[in-house]
């Protein structure tokens, strides 16, 4: 039997990582469910065991079901017929095959009927997923709204949901209308609190919402009449078992063809409130974008490691001039750069998923109990460095998954450009991991002031003092180099106390950062396994071009043709 | 209605992926080169007990199966998928059984299991592909048999209503229970292994293995006593110990032979409408297809 999770090696290389030992810990709170949960792990090895093997049961589902369903799946498309959604047919074997297996709110806690994994193996399981079919990735990922319901919501709110999504009903977050997009505070739909029946009915339209026929809604709307900002909005549950909300149609899209999106139309819906008014979006939706943000960063994984196979297949295979075309330079270094991006970008990946593991456990345990000055400590560390991490990081991986789609259909020249492989439609799905959830430049604007702040320089810097390999110690000179080029860079922008001119150059600072660290966490993994050294090596070398043209465009760069950018 | 189901399922080696070594030079099959699996119409014959299951709350599934030691991860995998226990059949002298000695085993077994409804079985097994175990056990427990069946259409009072894929078609026939009944590997796919299953049966192990085992997780048994596979022998299911294994298997292999295929001959046709129709009547007439 084919399996994802078995064929790859570095899926077990990322899940073994020295910083899981307290993740689990935290996670576990000294196995105290083993007493309660049949289920539920005994020591940090069996919690270990556990996750590999459930990762087994997702690798086998996703190279012997969702992977050959894929195809089908993007022909056939979801339909609407009267205001409710059917999913292609190979698309609900895929939610069925998913749902007997146990999959759905895998990082619940057991007592709603999660399984309790950290993020981590969530990830992991969502980067596979990708890997078979990222539209599905779009409906199995969320699951990741039963976490905001979990954080936000009050107990009975969490024990009446939360145990439906973990027995596999499927969930919406719904967000974007018409005219409001990336701009969310201008959200319209009307929440209106009725006493007679002390409930509140939602009345509008929202557009863009992915799986917008899920069982449960987690609804944007605004509460507070006459409010025009971000302050007027609130969170509200909206159940479909109340009905209330049809689907208008659904969109026609480019890529990602199996997710429904879909235009929604609420009227008179009734919908209870979840957490407190007014927090909507200043609060609940900035978590639940974080969270969903990183599962987009697994799809561009998942893509990425995908465009990379289907290229690599194929220039074995496609012979011109007498010999396979992976042995011409052009095609090799396409696919070295390939494999490179796609290692740093899940490098990035597992790395920003034990940042948020690590504070999200201990925010958990700040529930139940105070936390020690030391772990406040660690939780705030490790909170900002996700938060610093999560634009980076989805801006990165969804560029390459691009860039890997991309130099996918070029390896396979004409046959790229024909509906007959699978590139083309690796291509097409990659294309909206860059605009969804934020688009890049949107994580730019997260992501500099953490240039400005240092909260990257300092990541770098404790990357700098760990130790390496004495082999890998001309990698670590080139990668110093490029560190002193971006305090370089960033002190030329910044000190002209321009934010305009600071904001047009931002993209260029997070990326020069970005390549820094990219570079370390492959040097990291290189120090570990030795196999990691091809795409160290090819990385860095590449970020330090990258980041010289940053540096030569920038100290170039004359302040005073900032007016030749400017539309007209 | 809720119902007793026992499965029958056999871990056979996977001929299905044969690579180079799969038979040594004396013409047997070398299992060490292949991998172990559950038998593929096992499995589609497990999914038919777990509907069972999933439609008439209050059912049981045990899995039984016959073989050596590690075999027992057929009972785990079964585990894995929704069954609720089950039973090995183990010893040196049920080794080198055919047909007549295996379904006189399972069946002995059966008999010591005592209570059931339905006994559901695959259709054949991968490695010897007889087809005879199920419809033996049947005969020796003295019950009815629906064989090649691709789904069970319903079980009510009584009653089981099932529907058989046939080579010219399909039958719909009922029998009362208790009866066995044979899946094809028509019937649908076994469900994957659930997450919580797993988690909760990974160390079940069987009285063998935890001698085998390092002493890791074996605290556990004692309060855990679903992690307690069952092992029975010949004495345990009180079998004549002749019918068993080889001194009650009248088969022999008589001579195994090698069979490289070759492409024989090919032929040149043109390209037109008029030729293909040829063709595919010449196909057609000789029972190629058709």
């Amino acid at each position: 039997m084919a399996n994802y999770f078995i064929d790859t090696q570095i899926y077990k290389h990322h899940l073994h990582h020295p910083l899981m030992k307290r993740i689990v810990e935290l996670k576990e709170r000294n196995y105290a469910d083993k007493d309660v949960f049949d289920y539920a792990p005994i020591d940090f090895e069996d919690a270990m065991d556990s996750y590999e093997k459930v990762l087994e049961i997702v690798g086998e589902i996703c190279a012997e079901i969702i992977a050959p369903n894929a195809e089908g799946v993007d022909h056939e498309g979801p339909t609407v017929s009267n205001g409710r959604v059917a999913y292609a047919s190979g698309t609900q074997q895929n939610l069925d095959a998913v749902r007997k297996a146990g999959l759905m709110g895998i990082a619940m806690p057991r007592r709603y009927g999660g399984l309790n994994f950290p993020i981590v193996p969530y990830i992991m399981a969502a980067d596979m997923v990708s890997r078979a079919d990222a539209s599905f990735e779009n409906l199995w990922g969320l699951q990741d709204c039963a976490e905001t319901l979990y954080e936000f919501g009050n107990e009975d709110q969490r024990q009446r949901y939360i145990p439906r999504v973990c027995a596999g009903e499927t969930m919406s977050m719904d967000l974007t209308e018409p005219d409001a997009g990336s701009d969310l505070q201008s959200v319209m739909l009307k929440a209106t609190y009725s006493e007679t029946d002390g409930c509140w009915y939602l009345n509008g339209v929202k557009r863009f919402i992915t799986n917008g026929d899920a069982d449960i809604h987690l609804v944007l709307a605004r509460s507070e009449e006459g409010t025009r900002d971000a302050r007027g909005l609130s969170m509200f549950i909206y159940d479909k078992r109340n009905g209330g909300v049809n689907v208008r149609r659904i969109e026609n899209k480019m890529g990602i063809k199996g997710s429904p999106t879909c235009e929604l139309v609420y009227k008179n819906a009734k919908a209870e409130l979840c957490g407190d008014r007014k927090l909507g979006l200043i609060k609940y939706v900035m978590a639940l974008m974080n969270g969903a943000r990183l599962g987009i960063m697994a799809q561009a994984v998942g893509l990425s490691e995908a465009a990379y196979r289907e290229g690599y297949a194929y220039a074995q295979e496609r012979k011109q001039f007498g010999k396979a075309i992976i042995e011409f330079p052009a095609v090799y270094e396409m696919l070295a750069l390939m494999r490179a991006k796609a290692d740093a970008s899940r490098a990035m990946l597992y790395e920003t998923a034990r940042f948020v593991d690590i504070y999200k456990a201990l925010e958990d345990i700040s529930k139940e109990r105070k936390l020690t000055p030391e772990e406040r400590q660690e939780m705030k560390k490790y909170s900002r460095i996700a938060d610093a991490y999560t634009p980076m990081g989805k801006g990165m991986t969804t560029e390459y998954a691009n860039q890997n789609a991309f130099d996918a259909i070029q390896i396979h020249g004409g046959s790229g450009f024909v509906k007959d492989y699978t590139c083309e439609r690796l291509y097409r799905d990659a294309r909206i991991t860059n605009i969804y959830e934020g688009t890049t430049q949107l994580q730019v604007v997260a992501a500099i002031r953490h240039v400005t702040t240092g909260t990257y320089l300092a990541q770098i810097r404790e990357y700098e003092a760990m130790d390496y390999k004495p082999e890998l110690e001309d990698l670590k000179q080139k990668l110093t180099g490029m560190t002193a080029l971006y305090e370089t860079i960033v002190s030329t922008v910044t000190e002209t106390k321009d934010n305009e001119y600071i904001d047009f150059h931002a993209r260029r600072m997070v990326e020069a950062a970005a390549h820094c660290i990219l570079g370390y966490l492959l040097l990291q993994d290189a120090g570990k396994d030795m196999s990691y050294r091809r795409s160290a090596e090819v990385y860095v070398g590449y970020g330090q071009a990258e980041v010289n043209k940053i540096h030569s465009y920038i100290t170039h760069f004359d302040r005073e043709d900032l007016a030749y950018f400017k539309a007209e | 209605m809720s119902l007793k189901i026992i499965v029958l399922a056999k871990q056979v080696p996977d001929t299905r992926n044969v690579g180079k070594d799969a038979m040594k030079a004396d013409g047997t099959v070398n299992r060490a080169a292949l991998p172990a699996i559950f038998n593929p119409e096992d499995l589609n014959a497990l999914e038919q007990a777990l509907r069972l299951k999933d439609a008439h709350p209050g059912t049981t599934v045990t899995l039984l199966t016959m073989g050596p030691g590690r075999a027992a991860e057929i009972i785990r995998e079964g585990l894995y998928r929704g069954a609720d226990g089950g039973y090995l059949l183990t010893d040196r002298a049920f080794a080198g059984a055919d047909t007549l000695a295996t379904s006189y085993a399972l069946s002995m077994a059966i008999r010591k299991i005592a209570a059931y409804d339905l006994i559901i079985c695959g259709r054949q097994a991968i490695d010897g592909d007889t087809a005879q175990v199920g419809p033996q056990v049947a005969e020796k427990l003295g019950l009815s048999q629906i064989t090649y069946t691709e789904a069970v259409l319903k079980v009510e009072n009584g009653t089981i209503t099932a529907k058989r894929r046939l080579e010219r078609g399909v039958e719909i026939v009922e029998t009362k229970l208790p009866t066995l009944i044979t899946v094809n590997g028509s019937a649908p796919d076994c469900r994957p292994r659930n997450a919580r299953y797993v988690q909760k049966y990974k160390h079940a192990k069987t009285v063998t293995e935890k001698q085998e085992a390092d002493a890791d997780y074996t605290h556990l048994f004692s309060h855990r006593p679903y992690l307690n596979l069952q092992e029975w022998s010949v004495a345990d299911v009180k079998a004549d110990v002749v019918q068993c294994g080889l001194s009650g298997s009248p088969t022999k292999v008589k001579k195994i032979e090698n069979i490289v295929f070759h492409a024989k001959e090919s032929k040149t046709m043109a390209p037109t409408d008029n030729a293909i129709d040829e063709l595919m009547k010449e196909l057609i007439t000789n029972h190629t297809i058709g």
